[in-house]
C-alpha cells in the first residue's frame, strides 16, 4: 500500500497529484470513490479553509472538500511522473 | 410483504387519461442544471407534490412541443444508480418503475453538466445501461466555453450508444427547440446500442439471471449484485426468496473476491469515463471571467472567512431592516381593518370572530412574511449561486466541534429571523442525523417573534444603567441572543451522543464555481418555499387563533354589560368630550378584562396557577402564557387585555400596568427574579405552531415535534424556576 507516504492530505496549494493507491475498507472513502477519487484521477489542491481543514480540491475542473481524516487515505504520487 | 412485481402501474394508464403521450423523467447529477432547464421547458405548467410517507417534493410538468405533450418528472439529483440518501433513492425507484404512485417513465432525459462530464458521465453510462429509450441534454455548455472545455457532441453520442444528446443553455434558453423536439418524440428514437463498460458483470448477471429465472430488470440485478440487499433498494428487494439469496451471496463472494464491491465499481466506471473524455473532450484556452477570479479570490482561507461574515452580515441587515417598514405596514393594516370590521358589524360574537380571531390571526401569520420572503430569497441567491456550499465548507471546522458539520450553518443562522425557514433549509444536509440534530438545535435561536416579548419585559424592568461601555438593557438582550446559541448548540451536541449517535457523516461537498444566479429559477423556487410556509403554517396558526379567540371569548358574562352600561351613564353625567372618551376607552378596557377574567381562558390561567405559582407567575402572566403556545408574540395582545389597557396599546401603557400589578397580599408580582425567569421561558420555550409543523413536516413524523415540545418547555419551566427560586431566596 504504501508507496511514497504522500496523501491527498500532505498537499499545498496548487499541487498536482495522481491518485495511485486507495485504503478504500471504509465506507465513507468508498462514497468518494462514487464521487469520482479512484486510482489514475487527477487532482490539485486549491484551498483549505482556516486551519487547514478541511481541503478543496479540483477534480476534472470541478471543486470537491474533503476532510482530512479521509484525504489521509488516499495515496497520490506528482502528476506527469512515471507509473 | 408485497412482492416487488406487484407494485407495478400499468405502463401508460396515466399518461393517455392526461392526453399526455408519453413520460419522461429528467435525471441528473445535483446541480447539473436539471431544476433550470425543467422549469424552461414546462414553464408554468407544473404541479409540486410529495411522495407518500416522504418529505421529498415531486415536480411534474407539462411540455407541450408541435403538437405533442410530454410529462416531465423533475427528480432529485444523485451521483449514480446506488442511492446514497433518500432522495435519491426515490429517484432510482421512480427511474425503475419501482414507486407505486409512479408510472414507470416511458423514456429519460439525462442532464449532463458540460463544465463537470467527469462525474456526469458516471451517472449517464449507468442511464444508456438501462436501455430505455434516451435524450441526453447537456447543459452549461455556455460556463464549458468560458473554462475553455471544448466538447465533440458527435463523439459523445457516439461513447454514449447513439443516443442523442443537445447542447443547451438553460438559463438562456439556447438550443432548447431541439431538445423539445427530441424530447417529445423520445420514444420513436432507438433504443441505445450496448456500452459495454463491464463485460465482466454483465456475464455474471446473465448467467444469475438464467440460473434462478428472477423477474428483476438487468440494473436491478446488477445493483443487488453490487450493493447487496439494502434499506435503500427495498423497493425491488424485498421478499426474494431464500434460494436467490443464497446464490447471489455466493456470486458476490466470488466476483468481488474479498474486494469492497463500490469501490471497484468506481474504479470500472469512472476509468471508462476517463476513456471516453480523452475522444470528447478538447481543452481550449480558458477565459477568465468573474467568476474565476471570485473564486481565486474566496480560495484564500482568510478572504473567504471575512467574505462569509459580510455576506452573513448583508443578509441579517437585510431581513431585520428591510422588512420592518413593511411589518409595520401589516400590522398597521391588519388593525385598522379589524377595528373597520368592529365598526361595521358592531359588538357581538361575529364581529369579535372576524376581527379579534380570523383576522388578527391572519395578520399574526402574515406580518412576517416580509422577513420570511426576504429570508428565503437570500438563501435561494446563495444556494443558486453555488456560495452556500462554500459556506458550509468554511464552517465545518467550527460547526464540527459541536458535533454537526459545516451544513448546519445556514439552517441555524436563518432561525435567527424564523425558526420555519431555519428548519426548511436543513433539507441541504445529507445525513439524517445531523439533520435532526439542526432541527432541534434551531428552534433555540432568538427569533424576529422573541424580540417583542424580550423588548416589552427588559425595557420595564431592566434598569437603563450604564456597565462598562455597554448599557445593561442590551446586555441582557446580548446574553439572550448568546442564551439562545449555548442552548441550542448543546442541544445538538446531545443529541449526536444519545439518541442520534452515529458515525460521523462523511463530508464530501461539491465546490461549484461561482455562477449568476438564474432569476427564473429563483422565482420558481422562491413561490415553491412560500406556498409551503403559508400553508403549512399558515393553516396551523390561524386555527389555533380562532381557537384561542373562542376561549377568551366564551363564556359571556350577562353581569357586565349592565355594569359597564351604569358606568358609562354616570360617566356621561360628570364628563364631557374629550375626557368623556377617555374614560368610555377605560370602561371598555375594564369590562373586557372583567370578561377575560372569568373566560376560559381566564378560567385555565386561574387553573393551572399553582403550576407556575414556582416560577412566581400570577394567573395573568399564566393565561398569557398559554395564549402564547400557537405564537409567542400573540403574549402581547393578551397581556395588554388582561391588564385592561386594550389590546392596541402601547408598551409603555403596558409595562406601566405591569409594574404596578401586585398579588393579593400587595407584593409585586414582576420582580426582577421572576421578570427574568420569565425571559429564560421565552428564550426557550418552543411557542409556535408553525415550527411544530414545520418540523412535522420534515421529519414526516409527530415524535420529533412532541419531543421538542416536551423538551424545550421542560428547559423553559425548569430555567424559569432556578432564576426565581434562586433569585428570591
Ligand atoms: N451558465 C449556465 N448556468 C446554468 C445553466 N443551467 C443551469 N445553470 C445554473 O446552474 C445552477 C444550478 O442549476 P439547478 O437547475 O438548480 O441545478 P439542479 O441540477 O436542479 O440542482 P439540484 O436541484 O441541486 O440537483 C443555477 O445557478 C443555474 O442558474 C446553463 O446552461 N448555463
Amino acid at each position: 500500500m504504501e508507496i511514497n507516504g504522500y496523501t491527498l492530505a500532505t498537499l499545498k496549494r496548487g499541487q498536482k497529484v495522481v491518485i495511485k493507491a486507495i485504503n478504500a475498507t471504509d465506507p465513507q472513502v468508498q462514497r468518494l470513490m462514487v464521487l469520482g477519487l479512484v486510482e489514475g484521477a487527477e487532482i490539485e489542491h486549491a484551498s483549505a479553509a482556516l486551519g487547514g481543514d478541511p481541503i478543496e480540491f479540483r477534480l476534472f475542473g470541478c471543486g470537491i472538500s474533503l476532510r482530512q481524516e479521509h484525504a489521509r487515505h488516499f495515496q497520490v504520487a506528482p502528476a506527469g511522473a512515471g507509473d | 410483504m408485497t412482492k416487488p412485481s406487484e407494485i407495478r402501474v400499468p405502463a401508460s394508464s396515466i399518461a393517455v387519461r392526461r392526453g399526455v403521450e408519453s413520460r419522461v423523467a429528467v435525471v441528473g447529477s445535483p446541480n447539473s442544471g436539471k431544476s433550470t432547464l425543467f422549469n424552461r421547458l414546462t414553464g408554468l405548467k407544473q404541479r409540486i407534490g410529495n411522495y407518500p410517507g416522504v418529505t421529498v417534493e415531486r415536480h411534474i410538468g407539462t411540455l407541450s412541443w408541435k403538437d405533442r405533450k410530454t410529462e416531465l418528472i423533475d427528480l432529485p439529483g444523485t451521483h449514480s444508480l446506488r442511492p446514497h440518501s433518500l432522495e435519491e433513492q426515490i429517484t432510482v425507484d421512480v427511474i425503475l418503475g419501482r414507486l407505486a404512485v409512479a408510472a414507470p417513465p416511458d423514456g429519460i432525459l439525462a442532464v449532463l453538466d458540460a463544465t463537470n462530464l467527469y462525474q456526469g458521465l458516471f451517472l449517464v453510462q449507468q442511464l444508456v445501461e438501462l436501455q430505455k429509450p434516451m435524450v441526453v441534454a447537456l447543459t452549461m455548455t455556455d460556463a464549458a466555453i468560458r473554462s475553455g472545455i471544448d466538447i465533440d457532441l458527435h463523439a459523445l453520442s457516439e461513447a454514449l450508444g447513439g443516443v442523442r444528446v443537445c447542447g443547451v443553455i438553460a438559463t438562456t434558453g439556447a438550443g432548447l427547440n431541439e431538445l423539445r423536439e427530441a424530447v417529445t418524440t423520445i420514444q420513436d428514437a432507438p433504443l441505445p446500442r450496448k456500452i459495454n463498460v463491464w463485460p465482466e458483470l454483465e456475464v455474471a448477471i446473465s448467467g444469475l439471471r438464467s440460473a434462478t429465472g428472477i423477474s428483476l430488470s438487468e440494473t436491478e440485478c446488477v445493483r443487488l449484485l453490487i450493493d447487496g440487499i439494502t434499506e435503500r433498494n427495498q423497493s425491488f428487494s424485498a421478499g426474494l426468496d431464500n434460494e436467490f439469496i443464497a446464490r447471489l451471496d455466493a456470486l458476490r463472494l466470488e466476483f468481488f473476491a474479498g474486494q469492497p464491491p463500490v469501490a471497484v465499481e468506481a474504479r470500472i466506471r469512472y476509468g471508462w469515463v476517463r476513456s471516453v473524455l480523452k475522444s470528447v473532450q478538447q481543452s481550449a484556452p480558458k477565459l477568465y471571467g468573474w467568476q474565476s477570479r471570485i473564486t481565486e479570490f474566496l480560495n484564500q482561507p482568510f478572504a473567504g472567512t471575512i467574505g462569509l461574515f459580510v455576506v452573513m452580515a448583508v443578509v441579517f441587515q437585510a431581513v431585520f431592516a428591510w422588512a420592518t417598514p413593511l411589518m409595520d405596514f401589516i400590522d398597521g393594516a391588519t388593525a385598522t381593518l379589524g377595528a373597520r370590521v368592529g365598526d361595521v358589524l358592531g359588538d357581538g360574537a361575529f364581529s369579535s370572530l372576524i376581527g379579534d380571531g380570523v383576522i388578527a390571526g391572519v395578520g399574526s401569520v402574515i406580518v412576517f412574511l416580509p422577513q420570511i420572503l426576504i429570508l428565503f430569497l437570500f438563501i435561494i441567491l446563495l444556494e443558486d449561486s453555488g456560495y452556500l456550499a462554500r459556506a458550509a465548507y468554511l464552517m465545518d471546522r467550527t460547526m464540527r466541534s459541536v458535533g454537526l458539520s459545516g451544513q448546519s450553518i445556514i439552517p441555524m443562522i436563518s432561525s435567527f429571523a424564523c425558526a420555519v425557514p431555519g428548519i426548511m433549509a436543513t433539507r441541504v444536509i445529507p445525513s439524517r442525523r445531523d439533520r435532526i440534530a439542526t432541527i432541534m438545535a434551531a428552534p433555540f435561536m432568538t427569533c424576529s417573534a422573541r424580540l417583542p416579548v424580550y423588548a416589552l419585559l427588559i425595557a420595564a424592568f431592566v434598569p437603563a444603567q450604564q456597565v462598562g461601555f455597554m448599557n445593561l438593557q442590551g446586555l441582557v438582550l446580548f446574553g439572550l441572543y448568546m442564551f439562545g446559541i449555548v442552548m441550542g448548540i448543546l442541544t445538538a451536541l446531545l443529541m449526536r451522543k444519545t439518541a442520534l449517535r452515529g458515525p460521523k457523516p462523511p463530508f464530501a461537498l461539491m465546490l461549484p464555481e461561482f455562477r449568476k444566479p438564474n432569476l427564473q429559477t429563483v422565482f420558481f423556487q422562491l413561490l415553491g418555499r412560500v406556498k409551503v410556509f403559508l400553508y403549512r403554517a399558515g393553516t396551523v396558526i390561524f386555527s389555533v387563533a380562532v381557537i384561542v379567540w373562542a376561549l377568551s371569548y366564551y363564556p359571556r358574562s350577562d353581569l357586565i354589560a349592565p355594569e359597564v352600561e351604569k358606568q358609562r351613564q354616570a360617566a356621561a353625567f360628570m364628563l364631557s368630550g374629550e375626557e368623556l372618551a377617555v374614560e368610555y376607552a377605560r370602561i371598555d378596557n375594564v369590562a373586557a378584562a372583567a370578561q377575560l377574567e372569568q373566560s376560559w381562558l381566564g378560567r385555565a390561567g386561574k387553573s393551572v396557577e399553582p403550576m407556575f405559582r414556582p416560577l412566581g407567575w400570577d394567573w395573568r402572566v399564566s393565561a398569557a402564557v398559554i395564549a402564547g403556545f400557537p405564537a409567542r408574540e400573540v403574549v402581547i395582545a393578551v397581556l395588554g387585555t388582561v391588564y385592561a389597557v386594550g389590546d392596541q396599546a402601547d408598551e409603555g401603557t403596558l409595562s406601566t400596568r405591569l409594574k404596578a400589578s401586585t398579588w393579593p397580599d400587595g407584593s409585586k408580582v414582576f420582580t426582577l427574579p421572576m421578570v427574568l425567569g420569565l425571559l429564560i421561558f421565552y428564550a426557550c420555550c418552543l411557542q409556535c405552531a408553525a415550527t411544530l409543523a414545520v418540523i412535522r413536516r420534515e421529519t414526516n413524523t409527530w415524535r420529533w415535534p412532541v419531543f421538542a415540545w416536551v423538551y424545550m418547555t421542560a428547559i423553559g419551566y425548569i430555567g424559569a424556576m432556578l432564576a426565581f427560586q434562586l433569585g428570591s431566596a
